[in-house]
């Protein structure tokens, strides 16, 4: 299987189902507090682009039940929400939200504290959205898949914690998962060379302690050793300029979430 | 939503035991060695030796049982037994 190169007007419809993805993400954040239930979080993902052109990715891939995954503390990813699981003070919550729209997918994820979290919980997310902003600043054409992957990797055990291997960032366009898969670990200098016109969505799950997964069933998987883990995620297209993270309006720099 | 990692992905997993073609056929005669020869179901005569998880079960095979014989794409000529049918 190939890699897809896309072309500038590809991207932009990418861009288009990135921004609603933004939009979406941007309001959820502002909505988490203690109380809320993960399921009020997917009500409002809901209310928010109904109307709205395109579609939610997740609802029906593989049969997964909702527009959002929200994985809670020990959650590493794919949480489904639930009208029982309420967030409380001193937990963290990873959204992950994609859309399709005209055929292009776009995917993007937070992790957002509720209320005052502990400081060593901090750091995870402070370190977790640095890994992210260290591999998009890799992802320049003539770069090495490796590259982006190590970058995340040194940056994460450098600061005590380890990366997730089962699950991988991917290539992403006309199917929301496609070539090639990014792992968050890697040798600098090996894998496939970036192209410009390449677009992955970049996603590092990291723990706070092991690096080991459970899987609680088909769906959500936690930490083995339960300790909290933090996932950052957005789609990011290679161009000529460097990295253009697609899921995040173009007036918005500085760190990536 | 991040993609679960697979990478024994079918087909090019690299290992030719994957990409045999498995079909049905009788067992014609038992040669040295747990070698036999079996006749495919398109009449063809091939040379079959019993898979390492068979033998280590004990499983029996006499002429004219059938059999699965599991074939490699690179030479027709030999196969693998890997199931005796009752």
């Amino acid at each position: 299987m190939a890699i897809h190169l896309r072309s500038a007007e590809e991207l932009e419809k990418m861009h288009r189902a990135g921004l609603l993805v933004h939009e979406v993400l941007a309001t959820l954040r502002k909505a988490v507090k203690p109380g809320i239930t993960t399921m009020d979080l997917e009500k409002l993902a809901e209310e928010k682009i109904a109307g709205r052109p395109g579609k939610a990715a997740f609802k029906g891939y593989r049969g997964y039940p909702c527009v959002l995954c929200t994985s809670v503390n020990s959650e590493i990813v794919h949480g489904i929400p639930s009208p029982r699981r309420k967030l409380r003070e001193g937990d963290i919550v990873s959204i992950d939200f994609g859309m399709e729209v005209d055929g292009y997918y776009a995917d993007s994820a937070v992790t957002v504290p509720v209320g005052q979290i502990r400081p060593e919980v901090q750091k995870l997310l402070e370190v977790t959205r640095e890994s992210l902003d260290r591999a998009i600043d890799k992802m320049r054409a003539g770069n090495r898949l490796g590259d982006v992957g190590h970058a995340v990797q040194s940056w994460v055990e450098q600061n005590g914690f380890s990366v997730v291997r089962e699950f991988v960032g991917h290539g992403i366009g006309t199917k929301m998962h496609d070539e090639p898969n990014l792992p968050n670990y890697g040798d600098a200098g090996h894998g496939a060379r970036l192209q410009e016109g390449m677009v992955i969505a970049v996603e590092p799950m990291v723990n706070a302690g092991r690096p080991e997964v459970r899987m609680r069933d088909e769906w959500v998987a936690e930490t083995a050793d339960g300790s909290p883990s933090a996932h950052f995620e957005h789609t990011v297209a290679i161009t000529a300029n460097g990295p253009w993270i697609l899921t995040r309006p173009k007036e918005l720099t500085g760190p990536s979430w | 939503m991040a993609k679960q990692f697979d990478d024994k992905k079918k087909g090019d997993s690299g290992n030719p035991k994957e990409d045999a073609i498995e079909v049905m056929a009788t067992v014609i005669e038992p040669l040295p060695n747990a070698m036999f020869r079996v006749e495919l179901e398109n009449k063809h005569q091939v040379l079959a030796h019993v898979s390492g998880k068979m033998r280590k079960n004990f499983i029996r095979i006499l002429a004219g049982d059938k059999v699965a014989v599991e074939l490699s794409p690179y030479d027709l000529t030999r196969g693998r037994i890997v199931y005796r049918y009752k």
